[in-house]
């Protein structure tokens, strides 16, 4: 089976603080994968290391097929990473983000034009083009995030909580975007602390103090813990692992 | 009743777009009150007026029984503030932050080492209070920054999302902490996009472009709701809404809520069987249904969703 993202026993160290202890996680093609755990456990430095911007300690992985210590930029003209704090230019207008994005990406004018017009109607962002991004509503400029990760139809979506303190409609239409996506084969890998979100995912794991505590679906992992929502079923999972 | 909140007829414009458009409101002392809304319907640009920062363009608001433009000064002394965005020091240790607004505050030395005492337990943040901001967890910070709030003791406390990017487990400490700000009679006044935090508000307020559109207690709101709602579940699979269908005639409503469906039926004289069937052609893997009770999401999308229609 060809893996989109596989790690093996990957490890993190600062000093001697270890921030990712171990962790295998192997996603496949088109899911949706939920990755979660409270504050602090690991979760950003993990996605850091598989989308080749921190050089793990040990261990290994591989993402879109490429090795995350030697690869890196290979790994990073076949991904879109959306960060927790996004790195949009707040004093340039919607569109013109767009475009920085899309030519760092390597879009040529032709494609990069065609593909606004389509992430902007996707994302409903038409009418906001020509404002300037740092004057816009903090959901929005998260819906332009989204648009600058995916203009270059990458294979691999990274989220690092993306709908952040968006309403639930909002949050609701970005995730049907999310479904597409993995429906036409973008394997999607997000963290989020919305329970219900991670719901929609396929599997889920729950980071708890650099280890991977739990891996499943959510159906499974509310069972499992006799929950009905995924929220009791995070809550009795790291509440239970002694934090 | 002693209100320490009272807004009349507020409005305010950033750029010709309407932020605020005529809201009116009281909150009583020691009220736990809940903001909601869409992004962009106001939320910040109210706390922003309460707390002295940003002068409304029409209408007053008066906190602690004082005007927000004559008396800003005073009111800024009884109230606490915490904005969206993490504005600590991040290069200061969790002690050095609180000892900085301690003595911006001016409260004296002896009493600020008994109050940072307090606090430190309170938010358990005492084992880290050597620790560099920056090197904080997320809920770790949003503690900190409620601290710092709560420094000088303050009447009011305004809270901007101080829940947004935390897990479950310190969001479930938080308010643990907000019930007990609650019962030593500290008003709170706090925006949040989590519908549950809503539930567990003494008072709501649905904002929508700038106007209000529901304000009451949550379970009186939620009586308010006016469709039947069901619940559709699979054993084996989350089930998604299909898009771009049609939907059958008498349903209202029909989206996903937590693996689930949530269907709101406008046609009240359809028994469970019958439900199920009519929508079985859209949501083939749907399985069983459930009468329930509405809660604050679903009254939310109720709202938003007859808001895009009119």
């Amino acid at each position: 089976m060809n893996y989109s993202i596989e790690t093996n026993d990957l490890t993190k160290k600062f000093g001697s603080y270890t921030a990712v202890d171990h962790i295998n996680v192997s996603v496949k093609q088109g899911e949706i994968f939920g990755f979660l755990g409270a504050n602090g456990a690991g979760k950003t430095t993990a996605i850091r290391m598989l989308c080749g911007l921190l050089t793990p300690t040990s261990g290994s992985g591989h993402v879109a097929g490429f090795d995350i210590m030697k690869e890196t930029s290979k790994i990073r003209s076949r991904i879109g990473y959306m960060s927790q704090k996004f790195s949009l230019y707040p004093d340039l207008a919607v569109r013109e983000n767009l475009r920085l994005y899309g030519s760092l990406y390597g879009l040529d004018k032709n494609d990069l034009e065609r593909r606004i017009t389509e992430m902007s109607v996707q994302l409903g962002l038409v009418d906001l083009l020509p404002r300037i991004t740092g004057s816009l509503p903090w959901g929005w400029q998260q819906r332009l995030s989204l648009a600058c990760a995916n203009l270059h139809k990458p294979q691999i979506l990274f989220l690092d909580e993306p709908t952040g303190s968006v309403d639930p409609l909002s949050r609701r239409n970005f995730w049907e975007l999310i479904q597409s996506l993995s429906e036409e084969g973008t394997t999607i890998f997000v963290t989020t602390h919305h329970m219900d979100e991670a719901e929609y995912c396929h599997r889920i794991s729950i980071m708890i103090n650099g280890k991977i505590a739990a891996i499943d679906s959510p159906q499974a992992l509310k069972d499992q813990n006799r929950c009905d929502t995924l929220l009791d079923a995070f809550l009795a999972i790291v509440e239970g692992g002694g934090r | 009743m002693v209100y320490d909140i009272e807004i009349t007829d507020l409005y305010k414009n950033y750029s010709g777009e309407h932020a605020l458009a005529g809201v009116s409101l009281s909150i009583p002392k020691g009220c736990l009150f809940g903001l909601v809304g869409a992004d962009g319907a106001g939320k910040s640009t109210l706390l922003r007026i309460c707390t002295t920062l940003v002068a409304a363009d029409k209408g007053s608001a008066r906190v602690c029984g004082l005007d927000t433009v004559k008396d800003f000064l005073k009111i800024r002394s009884q109230i606490g503030y915490m904005p969206q965005k993490f504005s600590l020091y991040q290069d200061l240790s969790v002690r050095e932050n609180m000892q900085f607004f301690a003595d911006l505050f001016g409260v004296k030395p002896k009493e600020r080492d008994a109050r940072m005492a307090r606090l430190l337990e309170f938010s358990r943040l005492a084992p880290f209070q050597d620790r560099r901001a920056r090197n904080l967890s997320g809920g770790m910070k949003q503690k900190l920054a409620l601290s710092c709030t709560l420094i000088h003791t303050p009447a009011v406390l305004f809270l901007d999302e101080p829940t947004t990017g935390v897990d479950p487990v310190s969001r479930k400490e938080f308010w643990a902490i907000l019930k007990e700000l609650k019962n030593q009679g500290i008003t709170i006044v706090i925006s949040t996009p989590y519908m549950d935090e809503a539930h567990l508000c003494d008072e709501l307020l649905f904002l929508h472009k700038g106007k209000v559109m529901m304000l009451g207690k949550p379970d009186e709101l939620l009586a308010q709701y006016p469709y039947p709602l069901f619940k559709i579940s699979s054993s084996s699979s989350t089930l998604t809404v299909p898009k771009s269908v049609a939907l059958p005639n008498g349903i209202a409503l029909i989206y996903p809520e937590g693996g689930n469906i949530h269907v709101a039926m406008s046609n009240k004289n359809l028994r469970e069987n019958e439900i199920l069937s009519l929508i079985k052609p859209i949501l083939p893997k749907a399985e069983s249904i459930e009468k329930i009770g509405p809660k604050i999401e679903d009254l939310f999308i109720y709202l938003l969703s007859e808001k895009k229609e009119s």
